[in-house]
């Protein structure tokens, strides 16, 4: 079933780019989804933006929009909106969606529209060559900040809480497997799914090992239903360690059911 | 051989702060009018404020076409005091006004024509809000211009029907019954015409016309002159699964939009020319990705935030140029609310049938004014383009025709892949860079530029009026052509007058046709750098002999705009 999920374009990431990692999860995802009936492919719609993580959209043999850059958001909200059937996702990057496109996704939260956004989270611009963005961490030296960013950095997913998704996860593209059940989850979800993959940039910010050893997955049972509990979380600073995990996982009538009713 | 204007044209002011429901007066005044079988043209003049600001409406009738208002009033409604003095200047002779109360001085200076309408008196008796305090100016105007009440009472129904119409009408009773009591004068009768059309704005008529043409959804973030549009849309939901998003700014309406037409849908967006520049970056991925867009844009006096209730036609060259990069698309400039409808209708069918983006440059006064129309709706049908049949395996989204136009698909069809980008792409919808796909997919597009411009040749991409034999020849576009074609009625000699519709493509031939070889070209419109004169220069090589230009926001006067055309003439 993955074969068929993929194209002959020629991949162009970096040798050994996390993104790859992210897209073979996903075709393991949908194409499990697929095989098990529970989607029909011609109803799958993959949204990209602009940066590394856009070009996902050629390696995906599944219809696909690739936005402008910061734009998907809106884009998969509109085709949501068109044809409710479809299941949409969206592949985005920190500079897509916490830079220029950030007001959409705090906009697709708040309306809860029922589509699905994945954010190849490396901290900074790759595809421009490495420049510090939203989620850039204060001191970061990348082309357009050589003395350190002087920016604190903002964290998406207390954001995406506070903004009402419904559906608030974070993973990491090393751990396929962890990230394939997360997507899994998040398009099963009815309503505004967010997921942030850390997607470390091996060519311009490699934090691989430092990842390695700051991630760990959240125990079961974790009430995600407890918004409390999820801000404590995704707000979590206990030596320096990373929770993984789906933080937040609740019901609310999405955008588009309220729009046709 | 200068008309009386008066004989034929009778022209009410209304006047009162903003909240005084001026507007809603004007409104309810056309409808009645149009209703009895008038003409009827009605401005409406407000600050950008929601209470205190001066509001004016202005309604001139007549038997025929009124296409544009007149200054000149032979009544003023005045719902407060700062009305009488703003506009006494512009009073005829034996105008009268209408007031709760005058101020000694223009008791002196009026006498007679000074007339105490008991319109506040007449609300707090009867305990009604004091918005209603305009129908008992309308009774009184009723009795002023001999329009017999009993017989009006259904039309009054009709025009207050969503508003309390058994309170509205005992207004206007009450304001007849107190002209009738004093023996007040009846003015020269008017003579009706036999009711037709609809009494209605631009934005709306346009709004119809993309309804009619199968509007699924519309997006917009209101701006003015444009959110009337969003207004009327808003309220018709849910008729023909109509729906209408309201995103958190421009830039995501068009994307939205754009979401929505890859997925099947038939969308268009709204906003002022300040909105619209926020959407080009969209705009300009309309046209490398062909999704067929509808763009509504009204003018207003810019730059930037400019003058947000004024008119202006100074972008003109912004539309034909907007969006980075070369794409073909249509820019059509109608120029009253008929025009509105069959643009808005055509808007979108042109742009699913070439799969293009496609522009309405609207302005304030075309947006918000209103007039006596006819709305063609049986004519229109809706042209879906060239749709994919069956599924297929290999299918391209842009796969190469001879006239530039791949077959649709939208996601959700069987066995069938659509790929839509804003990166140069190949047949299948992948990002290339390889120089020749490039230029090859910049050909593809603009193979359709052909066929765009063979459709346009059996539409009214011009429309020529007056006397098409004279030399003199007066061209304009947009709302201008009410200020010019109600100016004509009092020119000294007739002139040729040469309306130009399409603004893009431009309909070169006809053009050159109708204005080439005239001895004298003005070109009036509503900017500071000429901008029709320049692109009828670019376009046809055909310089224009006069210019005339304004530019304070505010619309044209006929009156005074023909006699700034008889000077030239006469020279
Ligand atoms: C409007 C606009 N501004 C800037 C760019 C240039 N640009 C392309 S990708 C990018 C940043 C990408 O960062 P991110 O979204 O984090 O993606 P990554 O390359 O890291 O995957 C920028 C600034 C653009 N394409 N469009």
């Amino acid at each position: 079933m993955e074969k068929n999920l993929q194209t002959t374009t020629k991949i162009t990431w970096c040798p050994g780019c996390t993104n790859s990692q992210i897209l073979v999860a996903f075709r393991q995802a949908v194409g499990e989804l697929i095989e098990g009936g529970k989607l029909k492919q011609e109803n799958l719609v993959a949204f990209a933006g602009i940066g590394c993580h856009g070009k996902i959209s050629d390696y995906i043999n599944v219809n696909t929009f690739t936005s402008l850059h910061g734009r998907l958001i809106s884009a998969m909200t509109g085709a949501k909106c068109a044809n409710p059937k479809l299941t949409i996702v969206g592949f985005s990057g920190d500079g897509d969606s916490y830079d220029e496109g950030l007001e959409h996704l705090v906009h697709a939260a708040k309306r809860n529209s029922d589509v699905n956004l994945f954010v190849h989270d490396n901290r900074l611009f790759a595809l421009t060559t490495g420049q510090f963005d939203a989620v850039s961490p204060k001191g970061f030296k990348g082309k357009s900040t050589p003395f350190g960013s002087i920016e604190e950095p903002l964290n998406p997913l207390l954001l995406m809480i506070s903004a009402g998704a419904t559906f608030v996860a974070r993973t990491y593209a090393g751990d396929i497997e962890g990230t394939k059940k997360i997507m899994q989850a998040a398009i099963a979800h009815k309503g505004f799914s967010y997921v942030d993959i850390i997607q470390p940039c091996i060519t311009f910010f490699d934090s691989r090992d430092y990842f390695k050893d700051a991630i760990y997955w959240i125990k079961d049972p974790f009430p995600t239903d407890d918004q409390r509990r999820a801000i404590e979380k995704v707000t979590e600073k206990i030596g320096g360690k990373i929770p993984l995990g789906i933080f937040y996982n609740v019901q609310k009538p999405t955008f588009e059911e309220e729009l046709w009713k | 051989m200068q008309k009386d204007p008066h004989s034929e044209i009778f022209t009410i002011g209304i006047g009162g702060a903003a909240g005084d429901g001026v507007m809603e007066a004007g409104n309810s005044l056309g409808t009645l009018l149009r209703d009895l079988g008038y003409e009827v043209y009605l401005s409406t003049s407000y600050p950008s404020l929601i209470r205190g600001g001066h509001n004016f409406a202005r309604l001139s009738f007549s038997k025929t076409k009124v296409w544009n208002d007149h200054s000149n009033l032979d009544v003023l409604i005045a719902l407060n005091g700062e009305t009488v003095k703003l506009h006494e200047n512009e009073l005829s002779e034996t105008a009268v006004i209408f007031a709760d109360s005058f101020e000694p001085a223009d008791v002196e200076k009026f006498g007679e024509r000074a007339v105490f309408v008991p319109m506040a008196y007449s609300v707090t008796k009867l305990s009604l809000p004091p918005i209603t305090r305009n129908s008992v100016a309308l009774g009184a105007l009723c009795y002023l211009l001999d329009l017999p009440l009993q017989t009006m009472k259904k039309n009054l129904e009709i025009v207050f029907k969503d508003k309390k119409p058994e309170a509205n009408i005992k207004l206007a009773e009450i304001g007849f019954d107190h002209l009738k009591d004093k023996k007040f004068r009846h003015d020269k009768k008017i003579v009706p015409g036999t009711p037709h059309g609809e009494f209605v704005d631009g934005n709306t008529a346009f709004a119809k016309g993309l309804q009619t043409a199968g509007l699924d959804l519309y997006f917009a973030y209101p701006m003015t002159p444009s959110s009337t549009i969003l207004h009327y849309l808003a309220s018709k939901q849910k008729k023909d699964g109509l729906r209408v998003i309201q995103p958190e700014n421009e830039i995501s309406v068009i994307n939205m939009a754009l979401g929505a037409i890859y997925a099947g849908k038939r969308c268009a967006v709204g906003s002022a020319t300040g909105g619209f520049a926020l959407m080009q970056e969209a705009f300009s991925f309309a046209g490398m990705a062909e999704l067929p867009l509808a763009v509504a844009v009204s003018q207003r006096q810019a730059p930037a935030t400019g003058v947000p209730t004024h008119s202006s036609q100074s972008d003109l060259r912004f539309a034909i140029h907007a969006g980075h990069g070369e794409f073909p698309r249509i820019v059509m400039a109608p120029g009253d609310p008929e025009e509105c409808f069959r643009a808005g209708e055509l808007s979108l069918n042109l742009a699913w049938k070439f799969q293009i983006p496609v522009i309405v440059l609207l302005d304030k006064i075309l947006s918000e004014h209103t007039m006596t129309s006819e709305l063609d709706y049986g004519s229109v049908s809706i042209d879906r383009g060239k749709v994919a049949g069956g599924t297929n395996e290999n299918y391209g989204r842009y796969e190469i025709k001879d006239d530039g136009v791949s077959p649709l698909a939208f996601p959700g069809a069987e066995n069938t892949t659509v790929k839509v980008t804003s990166y140069e792409h190949d047949e299948k919808g992948f990002t290339t860079e390889k120089a020749e796909e490039v230029e090859k997919m910049i050909e593809k597009r603009f193979a359709k530029i052909k066929h765009i411009e063979e459709n346009m040749k059996g539409r009214e991409t011009i429309k020529v009026s007056g006397d098409p034999k004279s030399e003199n020849v007066i061209v304009f576009f947009g709302s201008t052509k009410g200020a010019v074609l109600e100016a004509s009625n009092f020119f000294d000699t007739p002139a040729k007058l040469v309306q130009i519709i399409w603004v893009e493509p431009f309909p070169v031939e006809k053009v050159i046709k109708e204005i080439g070889g005239a001895a004298k070209i003005i070109c009036v419109e509503g900017n500071h750098n000429a901008q029709l004169a320049n692109l009828i220069r670019e376009k046809t090589g055909i310089e224009v002999t006069d210019k005339i230009l304004k530019y304070d926001s505010l619309p044209f006067d006929p009156e005074d705009l023909s006699e700034q055309i008889n000077q030239i003439f006469n020279f």
